[in-house]
């Protein structure tokens, strides 16, 4: 920097400073957040904010970012597509918020997205795992969950230890659940294991038994269930009511094993799970510290224990943010934007880097994040035999 | 064979299900001329006030399910007192304006006092299904549907044989008329929503412990409570039991066969019909009898 442009943001510094109301400290900087707070998948979203929430307290307490605040703005998209669009133009147009986290679902992530084109904002991804959404084309999307490909390619090591030879699907009937099936699928044939049906299921439906009846038909050995918590523990009961028989694989990180153990019961044993944060053994993490630290604080706020595998997500959304913001220097949307491509940080799910993703010229972001597969054994969550300690 | 026979099987207790909530929504219809959109936030108070009372207060599966059962009774009378009986000469779309407003008020308030996470509510039967040759049926399931079919035979009975349903008879077919002979329009309309509620109750505390309990839930049990009363014909007790059975079957066989994408689809593709060609319902007769 030339000494002339010091002196001269030391003059424009010294002229704000003026405008600025005494006693009164600089106005906080605004981060916008979407998350369903209500709705079938309420339990999540409610999850990712409550760790968005500690993140921001966290960043506050060292002082924030520049000495300025972090003021989260919550909008509940219901977990409908349409109100998830409406919030993200609300956030941008109203609250002129310079980033986003959100929108947990694929489908409501992939609403919001055209909003975020169009008024040049960019967003977070924080657990959506459709592959469209990185492969759009949409420059203002940034993920840090893994895209369904990812996971499955996490989990490729694993497929001849777990014993998948014959593999049915059950996928809840939106954007992610359809790319789940596709990903997964490519990945078990490529491994030589036979696939045998794709059933869906609609976000609210409570009695999957159809669905179940027929999977039980192909004599599969395993099956691969896609949804979230609420829905798996129908399918965990239903599958056990009707001697399904299978060994589950669960995918999309938003299965918590522990919310399974309370509600499923003995219908979740033996279930294997893909998550993107083991809360029961936080030494294992790629950061051990920063993981217990978040575990201790998520059981001081009296936040239930189940929550973590969801709420992780919310912190290092939030982190990512405010990383991006403080090295933009600035809390404008297409600074923020720049600097989320050199952002490099650590979150409670490993390290978050940016690369590029999708058609040329009009790249998102995608991190790599780290992939674990735990498993419910007697009514507790374990590693998995092939993946204990010697 | 047995994948058709255990298919069949679900859609009955499914359709059981639908039918306990679908009488409750045309009793309301056919003796009040309300339309209660409100009818699938009383089946979630029935599945919260059951999880209340065992998780809470500790008390029995069976004692809860009756505290369920009167809880929405009482609640139910308490609406038809308060909100639809000023209005009762006001337009069938009033009424319905109001009880949207009470199904989102429920809603919300259950949001506000239980959070949006699911919450499961414990039952003493055994896990492990019931084995039947080909098929499987878990001993809760079975019970409900048993319940359920006993809740329905005396809905009918009250409505046919008491003293009380012959007066909810004749206050469906001449208002003016049966007061003039003595009938109290006040009390029979607030029994019949009470009792309306109630059932919509009992379907929540019975199949709560079956799925998941959470603010939400009585969106879908709506949805599919309407689904009933169209296939059934509006204010018609029987025909709602058949629409009922019919769509579970219907479903279940969709998804089986055809594809499990399109599941809620077969439903209302049936619906689509069924108002095509009978638009008074698939069972109605000359005029609606509840």
């Amino acid at each position: 920097m030339s000494n002339c442009s010091i002196v001269l943001s030391a003059l424009v510094l010294v002229a704000l400073a003026t405008l600025a109301v005494p006693g009164e400290s600089q106005a906080p900087i605004k981060i916008g957040v979407i998350e369903p707070l209500s709705g079938p998948v309420a339990a999540s979203g409610n999850y990712v904010r409550m760790g968005a929430e500690i993140a921001r307290d966290w960043l506050n307490a060292k002082g924030g970012i520049a000495g300025r605040k972090i003021d989260l703005l919550i909008e509940d998209n219901k977990s409908d597509p349409k109100e998830a669009a409406s919030a993200a133009e609300k956030l941008i147009v109203r609250d002129k918020v310079p980033a986003i986290m959100g929108a947990w679902g694929s489908s409501m992530t992939l609403a919001a997205m055209p909003k975020l084109e169009e008024y040049g904002v960019p967003m977070v991804v924080e657990t959506s795992s459709a592959a469209a959404i990185t492969k759009r084309g949409n420059p203002w999307i940034f993920r840090i969950s893994p895209p369904s490909e990812m996971e499955a390619l996490g989990l490729e090591q694993y497929v001849d230890k777990l014993g998948v030879k014959r593999v049915d699907f059950l996928a809840v009937n939106t954007d992610w659940g359809r790319g789940s099936i596709t990903a997964f699928g490519d990945m078990l044939k490529k491994k030589g294991a036979a696939v045998g049906v794709a059933e869906f299921m609609d976000q609210s439906a409570t009695d999957m038994n159809a669905q179940i009846t027929k999977i039980k038909a192909t004599g599969g050995d395993t099956l691969f269930l896609t949804t979230a918590v609420e829905q798996i523990t129908l399918v965990m009961k239903q599958a056990q009511e009707q001697r399904l028989g299978r060994k589950i694989v669960t995918t999309g990180g938003s299965s918590s094993p522990t919310q399974l153990i309370k509600q499923a019961g003995a219908a979740a044993e033996g279930s294997y799970h893909i998550v993107f944060f083991m809360p029961w053994f936080p030494e294992s993490m790629p950061d051990g510290k920063l993981a217990k630290a978040f575990v201790d604080e998520w059981a001081k706020r009296g936040h239930p224990f189940e929550g973590l595998t969801e709420g992780f997500r919310g912190h290092d959304g939030i982190a990512t943010i405010a990383e991006a913001i403080r090295v933009a220097g600035k809390d404008d949307p297409k600074a923020v934007r720049e600097a989320l491509w050199s952002v490099s940080l650590m979150g409670v799910n490993g390290p978050i880097k940016f690369e590029k993703d999708g058609p040329a010229g009009k790249e998102s972001g995608q991190s790599k994040p780290s992939i674990f597969v735990v498993q419910i054994r007697d009514g507790k969550v374990a590693l998995p035999d092939f993946l204990a300690k010697k | 064979m047995a994948e058709l026979l255990q298919h069949l099987l679900n859609g009955l207790v499914l359709g059981g299900t639908y039918a306990l909530l679908g009488i409750g929504l045309t009793l309301i219809f056919g003796l009040m001329n309300v339309v209660n959109f409100a009818h699938g936030e009383f089946y979630a108070l029935g599945a919260y006030v059951s999880f209340a009372a065992l998780a809470l207060a500790g008390s029995d599966f069976f004692v809860a399910l009756l505290v369920a059962i009167v809880a929405g009774a009482a609640l139910g009378w308490l609406c038809e007192v308060a909100l639809l009986r000023p209005l009762r000469n006001e337009s069938i779309d009033t009424t319905m304006l109001v009880m949207i407003g009470v199904g989102i008020a429920m809603q919300n308030a259950e949001l506000l006092g239980w959070g949006g996470v699911a919450k499961s509510i414990p039952h003493p039967f055994p896990t492990a299904p019931l084995v039947l040759g080909p098929v499987a049926i878990a001993p809760l399931r079975l019970f409900v549907l048993v319940l359920a079919a006993g809740l329905i035979a005396a809905a009918w009975l009250l409505i046919q044989k008491t003293k009380l349903g012959r007066a909810m008879r004749a206050t469906f077919q001449d208002r003016d008329t049966a007061a003039l002979m003595g009938v109290s329009i006040g009390r029979i309309h607030a029994a019949t929503f009470a009792f309306g509620s109630g059932l919509a109750a009992a379907a929540g505390a019975l199949l709560g412990p079956i799925f998941l309990v959470y603010p939400s839930m009585g969106d879908l049990a709506s949805l599919k409570a309407f689904s009933v009363v169209i296939l059934g014909g509006l204010g018609n007790l029987p025909g709602a039991t058949l629409g009922g059975l019919l769509l579970g079957i219907a479903e279940e066989l969709g998804a089986g066969y055809i594809s499990s994408g399109y599941r809620d689809a077969i439903g209302f593709v049936i619906i689509i019909l069924v108002l095509l060609f009978r638009p008074s319902g698939l069972f109605a007769r000359q005029e609606r009898i509840a």
